[in-house]
């Protein structure tokens, strides 16, 4: 019988599959949506600043390993037989609103790596952008919280 | 010729410089794979598939129009560095080459060599971090420095530069996948850590050549350049991600009676 503990390392394992997931989910919404199909974020703004460059070339990769690691992740806790949907749903939450958040602020308005969208009425933009990022991530935390509270007993 | 910048078209000469090796690479593979299969059981096709693919595209970069026109083109100059640097060497891996060479040497032969896989050089040129400096660093001194230039207006620098960009890409390939037998290990997170790390240096060199194009490339082909280079190693870096989790994942399988 698994002990309290065992299923603890589990859940966080579960979480974390769904939060690396979740950040390429993010990365490829991205990049299929906002830079191939809409054509609102550009490949490159000439007002990025240096270390926009830098942390634009870390995220990207880092999304990349993600995604594919996530999904190996995810196969593992199948073939333990340990998967719960409720913290991985949780997990992918997390990491879609963190990555959200990063980008809306950090990346696009300290770095100005890109603009959401090169129109008049940005504010418009960026507020739906990091507004719907919070509310991913308390519905995220909500999710992930309950059930490691329910593991921890 | 649409020669700009009086670079001096790439000799036929050049070309087969360049080009032969990676044709002695495919006889000498067809003849190791005939000779081993009389002793041992047979070297799977798919795997000689693998080396034809990857010598193929390296040979076409360095030999015939698609290397004319790189010379003079610098998107089609960046598709043959992703063929060159990352596509074929990932492609020859997958054959597994070292394997195969030492199953077919008689065993006084392949105990020289497997000595010098054991030496500190071969440790060396496996190590990820060095393999990813050689790699990434060695294409932020091309594109950045006038080496670009050079290296098309000089038959040595053009020479040396496709030489390194192929073995820079086939240490860091072997330093990231295990395939061929690999005396100097590291553990899958310390491989996974230095890979993002290239990776992203590969992505800021691509974005850093976008904006600032190399001497004697336009605006204009440097962008395009620059998308094809970001993209590209994006897709050919997944295959090599895959195969470095799904060993990671097989390496991690729970023992059948441990749950």
């Amino acid at each position: 019988m698994a002990t309290n503990n065992v299923v603890k390392k589990y859940t966080s394992r579960i979480i974390w599959s769904g939060i690396l997931f979740g950040i390429g989910i993010a990365a490829f919404i991205d990049e299929t949506v906002f830079h191939q199909l809409l054509h609102w974020h550009h490949f490159y703004d000439k007002s990025t600043k240096e270390i926009g460059l830098v942390s634009d070339g870390f995220f990207h990769a880092f999304s990349w390993f993600a995604t594919i690691g996530g999904l190996f992740l995810f196969a593992d806790l199948r073939r333990r037989q340990i998967l719960q949907f409720k913290p991985w749903f949780g997990g992918i939450f997390l990491g879609i609103g963190m990555f959200q958040l990063y980008d809306g602020t950090i990346q696009h308005k300290l770095m100005r790596i890109h603009q959401i969208r090169y129109v008049e009425n940005i504010l418009m933009y960026d507020l739906i952008w990091n507004i719907i990022a919070v509310v991913l991530i308390i519905l995220g935390l909500f999710l992930t919280v309950r059930s490691r509270n329910k593991a921890g007993g | 010729m649409e020669n700009h910048h009086h670079i001096p078209a790439v000799s036929l000469f050049n070309q087969l410089i360049l080009a032969l090796p990676f044709i002695l690479g495919v006889v000498l593979y067809v003849i190791c794979v005939v000779y081993s299969n009389r002793t041992y059981k047979k070297w799977p096709i798919s795997r000689l598939l693998f080396w034809f693919g990857g010598c193929f595209l390296a040979i076409i970069t360095v030999l015939g129009p698609l290397a004319v026109r790189a010379h003079v083109h610098f998107p089609t100059h960046m598709i043959g560095h992703l063929f060159l640097g990352m596509l074929a060497p990932l492609l020859m891996v997958v054959a597994m080459p070292m394997t195969l060479l030492l199953r077919t040497l008689p065993v006084r032969y392949a105990r020289l060599i497997t000595k010098v896989l054991r030496s500190k050089i071969i440790g060396h040129l496996t190590n990820p971090i060095i393999t990813g400096i050689l790699n990434v660093g060695g294409l932020w001194i091309i594109y950045t420095t006038n080496l670009y230039i050079l290296m098309h207006e000089n038959i040595l620098f053009h020479v040396v530069v496709h030489l390194h960009v192929f073995l820079a890409g086939y240490f860091f390939t072997i330093s990231i996948i295990y395939l061929d037998p690999t005396i100097h290990r590291y553990s899958f997170a310390f491989r996974t850590i230095v890979f993002i790390l290239a990776l992203a240096g590969h992505g800021i060199l691509s974005k850093y050549i976008y904006a600032n194009p190399p001497n004697g490339v336009n605006g204009y082909e440097a962008e395009v350049g620059a998308m094809i280079m970001y993209y590209g190693g994006d897709l050919v870096d997944v295959i090599l991600i895959v195969i470095l989790f799904y060993q990671w994942y097989k390496a991690t399988a729970p023992k059948p009676n441990a749950i």
